[in-house]
């Protein structure tokens, strides 16, 4: 035990005397995790909050490009440009504004759009009318007609550097609003057709709407956010960044020559890795907390939500525990058999980040493909993530998370020991 | 004479190697002797130290150590020797006395009982000053003798050296060498490897000149010196018998 406890407070005097290394532990996840959520939460912003610059080049000059510049002008955080330099807009001007990277986003209203909408709608509620027998029958001069309309397309430029992400949800956004000058369109034609009075009311509102509800366990649970998905997901990155410290720390001691003093000593290796074990897991809970201190306390000082860990702090702690053992084992493995700074630091680094995209931390697995789905399943940091987001997002019980936990645990002991196995195979030849 | 190693037959054979590092070599050193492990590069000197020590596994053979088998006695045997690496095997950025602290707590040594034997030593190499100054702030010789301290401090009964005096100034060297003598006569065995010929000469009471894994020759510094002709010197005695060709392996 003495030696343990030896061997531990020499690895605390070694990493208290490393400022890199200590920068890696600390520092650097402390700025990680700021920054990632700081830039997840403008770009959600981008999307949702923050005013987006519109180019509308409308060649149309008709009633569906004024209606599509009227809704567009009525959207917030939409700021609709139709003119540069005092000229109106052209399609090739669009872009090359946007190829350029000045915006991120045009559309083109083509020309006889409206002529083209007018036409179609007013055939289409004449031809459902006439079923009714409230307007005269369509003739076959008419159907040709129909057919004859050339489709058009209104286009929309994309900035290249635009994430898929940002396209998709400006995408959505475009054509929900063509959908609604779509309908308009239609009700007015119905309403000329059958000689009504308009009434305006009538559009207004919406039919069904929906109401979002998260299913959690119990009812008082957190209610999920950016902050909540991703404090969690990059604590966890942190503590297996460990890896890379860690396996550092064993090469470096394997060539500094103190290895052969630890080699001949009366001491096994399992209680030379038991000192580094019981230093790196204390880290790991320094780790943990003050991550967790900084998104609870400086988040809010920076514009970002405060993180929650509500009443499952226990669990978050238990989590961060079996984490930390897992990362460590992997970090022994890693140091044990690499032999010099350069194979460990870039192959741990790069480990890590390949295990982080496995699970989950940046894309969530439900969305990968089936493939990657199966690989994930392998990987420890989706263990982590899907037992913190089943404590902090499913408001989930200890019982909820003993698999993910028991894996993590089995992790360590596999990693562990095909390290000690490595080193005592070493030791034979 | 008591005999403190035995080593029949031993043999190491590396994996990938084409040759062996060690061919059915045996050996006898007895109590309070200062055994010189003598031989070129590659001849199996740091191979046999390594065995001896703990730290890699022979392929075939025995060793004993005080009549402890090296099967079934690892960590006895490895409480009772000691090592004194040519590497400076130290961490750079821990004092001289924290050094010493973890190393020593590792023999299983009482705190109170180590921290007198760490302010003893360090006295003893004239470094008593320096000891809670990091070591990566010392010189080569100020290294050397903190490493020297950290393979006695258990008082072990067998020392092995290597390399002890390779790159440090005279003055370390000389309290190195005195310090060596005083343990021998306090009754520790001491094993030790080097290349400088004259100071084995001076130094150890036997020696064994190893070549490819085989021991050429045992015996006495000056016996070895007489049994060649026109030999003054041991590294006269070298020469004749390992040859002038180089040993370069890879």
């Amino acid at each position: 035990m003495r030696k343990l406890s030896v061997s531990a407070y020499k690895e605390v005097l070694l990493l208290l005397r490393d400022w890199g290394g200590l920068a890696i532990l600390f520092f650097m996840p402390s700025v990680l995790i700021i920054t990632i959520t700081l830039i997840q939460e403008s770009t959600f912003k981008a999307v949702g909050e923050s005013t987006l610059p519109i180019l509308l080049v409308d060649e149309d000059q008709g009633e569906i490009g004024r209606l599509v510049a009227d809704n567009l002008a009525e959207a917030p955080n939409v700021q609709l440009i139709t003119e540069a330099n005092g000229q109106r807009l052209s399609q090739a001007d669009a872009s090359k504004l946007v190829s350029d990277g000045k915006y991120q986003i045009a559309i083109v209203i083509p020309e006889g759009i409206s002529e083209e909408l007018n036409g179609k709608v007013a055939h289409n509620v004449e031809r459902i009318l006439g079923e009714f027998e409230l307007t005269a029958p369509d003739s076959a001069a008419q159907r040709q007609r129909s057919e004859q309309w050339e489709a058009k397309e209104i286009i929309i430029y994309f900035d290249p550097a635009a994430g898929q992400a940002f396209r998709n949800a400006t995408k959505n956004n475009i054509e929900k609003m063509l959908s609604k000058v779509e309908v308009e369109k239609i009700y007015h034609v119905f309403i000329d057709q059958m000689e009504l009075e308009n009434d305006p009311g009538l559009l207004d509102g919406e039919i069904i709407t929906f109401k979002e509800t998260i299913a959690q366990k119990g009812g008082d649970g957190i209610i999920p956010n950016a902050v909540q998905h991703n404090v969690p997901a990059w604590i966890l990155f942190g503590i297996f960044f460990i890896v890379v410290p860690l396996g550092i720390n064993l090469v470096k001691e394997k060539n500094l020559g103190t290895y052969i003093r630890l080699q001949t000593s009366p001491v096994s290796y399992s209680v030379v890795l038991g000192g580094k074990i019981v230093t790196y897991t204390v880290i790991c809970f320094i780790q943990f907390a003050l991550m967790l201190l900084i998104a609870k306390y400086v988040f809010p000082l920076i514009g970002l939500i405060a993180f929650e860990p509500g009443d499952q702090l226990p669990l978050m702690i238990l989590i961060a525990f079996v984490a930390g053992l897992a990362a460590i084992g992997l970090g022994i493995l890693i140091g044990t058999v690499a032999e010099t700074q350069e194979q460990s630091a870039p192959f741990g680094a790069i480990f890590v980040i390949i295990l982080a995209a496995l699970g989950g931390v940046w894309v969530p697995t439900f969305i990968m493909p089936e493939v990657m789905q199966k690989v994930s399943a392998f990987s420890p940091m989706n263990w982590g993530i899907s037992a913190f987001y089943d404590v902090i997002l499913r408001n989930g019980t200890a019982a909820d998370i003993a698999w993910p936990l028991l894996f993590l645990l089995l992790f360590f002991a596999a990693t562990l020991l095909a390290a000690i196995l490595y080193h005592k195979r070493h030791q034979a030849n | 004479m008591e005999e403190t190693i035995r080593i029949h037959q031993l043999s190491k054979h590396y994996r990938g190697s084409d040759r062996y590092a060690l061919k059915d070599l045996s050996l006898s050193i007895n109590r309070n002797e200062v055994f010189g492990l003598l031989g070129p590069n590659g001849a199996g000197k740091t191979t046999l130290i390594s065995i001896l020590c703990g730290m890699i596994a022979p392929t075939s053979g025995e060793w004993w150590l005080n009549g402890l088998s090296h099967r079934k006695n690892r960590r006895k045997i490895q409480q009772q020797i000691g090592i004194v690496p040519q590497e400076y095997a130290l961490y750079p950025t821990l004092s001289a006395e924290e050094n010493l602290y973890y190393f020593g707590s590792l023999y299983g040594l009482s705190s109170l009982d180590l921290r007198q034997r760490i302010r003893e030593g360090l006295h003893r190499v004239g470094l008593a000053d320096f000891a809670h100054k990091p070591i990566k702030t010392f010189s080569g010789g100020m290294q050397r003798r903190v490493n020297l301290l950290a393979g006695i401090l258990h008082r072990p009964n067998v020392l092995f050296l290597d390399e002890p005096t390779v790159g440090v100034d005279v003055q370390s060297k000389e309290v190195i060498m005195a310090l060596l003598h005083e343990l021998n006569a306090q009754g520790t065995t001491i094993i030790y490897s080097s290349h400088h010929l004259n100071e084995a000469q001076h130094f150890c009471t036997r020696i064994a000149i190893i070549d490819d894994g085989r021991i050429v020759v045992e015996g006495k510094p000056q016996q070895l010196i007489a049994s060649v002709a026109g030999a003054t010197s041991l590294e006269n005695v070298f020469i004749h018998l390992t040859g002038s060709q180089l040993r370069d392996y890879a």
